[in-house]
């Protein structure tokens, strides 16, 4: 991982750019990896809850590495640290469906799923990132969201197929999230710049197999597509670009107290 | 709603070349979804390359109050144990 910024394909393009491209991976990982920590000590069974605080501390820990190699190419002496606990929400650069609240047991997991599907496809593409530093955090990390999404595809066959009461409330929740979904696709002027210089994927490539996994997954689950419905986030008034919910303000209260209250706190 | 999935038994083999040995046991309602928590609950300190899930109905005990007549008699039977042979020198450690 080591080595001057030149000598790796982020030299190539405007170091801003690949540090807001770098925050918004790690955001994800970090704002969804919180959410899915909120269950712990809360799911449905006890299993269930080792499992999603599993799921969070892999976030958690992909996130590390993302701000890590942001921090690294802005060259500010910051560290992940530092941009996870000491910035406000505006600088957040998350999708806006990973920070939606957990609601009941079926939002969070099509949550999860329509995450996941996204989030393995990206990931595979960036394992051939022409950033060797890039590639080597994907590979760790496709890894553990290939079991994610192998995870949170089948509960969602199981409650999609389910009982009355399960089969509805999946529903309800997959038409409830499904217009946060455009924004991950959405491309802008950094993925253009990212996908130039051969560093990342164009997010709007990666809906074909993002499309494919979901229309498996849900037709086995018997769930309905809601299919084209008005979405948030894709005029470039997103979580991307820094536009966020409600929801992201109470996130930070919580994730970043202790860092605000006590500033540089180790333990 | 765990109480009403069944419970099941895990066995896990640490590397290969070993036995997989009993860890513990946990609630699934199917044995795919046993392997999935087992993986959850029991790997996640790289402890295991195999799971074993059976479920703990399907286990037949020995019952502890034959502990007696089950055990006791090869109490007294130490010639079952090969301890009685010399082992040449040249062979070293068996």
């Amino acid at each position: 991982m080591a080595g001057s910024v030149e000598a790796n394909a982020v030299g190539a393009v405007d170091r801003a750019v690949c540090v807001e491209w770098l925050q918004r991976v790690g955001d994800n990982a970090l704002i969804l990896g919180h959410r899915v920590s909120e269950w712990c000590g809360h799911a449905p069974a006890l299993e269930e809850d080792i499992a999603l605080a599993n799921q969070a501390l892999d976030l958690i820990g992909q996130c590390q590495l993302w701000l890590g190699l942001a921090a690294e190419v802005e060259g500010k002496g910051r560290t992940a640290d530092q941009i996870a606990y000491l910035r406000d929400a505006g600088a957040f650069r998350n999708l806006l469906l990973v920070e939606r609240p957990n609601g009941d047991f079926g939002q969070t997991l099509i949550r999860q799923f329509l995450f996941d599907a996204f989030h393995i496809a990206l990931l595979r593409a960036l394992t051939e990132s022409s950033d060797p530093r890039v590639a080597g955090i994907a590979a760790k990390a496709v890894k553990e969201v290939a079991y994610h999404l192998e995870r949170s595809a089948d509960l969602v066959v199981r409650l999609g197929d389910g009982t009355a009461e399960s089969h509805d409330r999946m529903q309800k929740a997959l038409d409830l999230l499904f217009p946060y979904t455009g924004e991950m696709f959405t491309d802008d002027a950094t993925d253009r710049a990212m996908a130039e210089a051969g560093i990342a994927p164009l997010p709007s490539r990666l809906k074909p197999e993002w499309d494919r996994t979901v229309a498996d997954v849900l037709e086995e689950a018997t769930l309905t597509q809601p299919g084209q419905v008005w979405q948030h986030g894709v005029k470039g008034q997103g979580g991307k670009t820094g536009v966020h919910s409600e929801y992201l303000g109470f996130i930070l209260a919580e994730m970043q107290f202790l860092q605000r209250a006590y500033p540089g706190a180790t333990w | 709603m765990s109480s009403e999935w069944p419970l099941w038994e895990i066995f896990i083999r640490g590397q290969h070349g070993l036995n997989h040995r009993h860890v513990g046991s946990l609630h699934a309602p199917d044995a795919e979804m046993a392997i999935r928590n087992a993986r959850d609950v029991y790997t996640r300190r790289n402890e295991g390359v195999s799971i074993w899930v059976v479920r703990s109905n399907d286990i037949t005990a020995s019952s502890p109050s034959e502990k007696g007549p089950l055990f006791d008699p090869s109490n007294s039977k130490v010639y079952r144990h090969p301890t009685f042979f010399d082992i040449p020198e040249e062979i070293g450690h068996m």
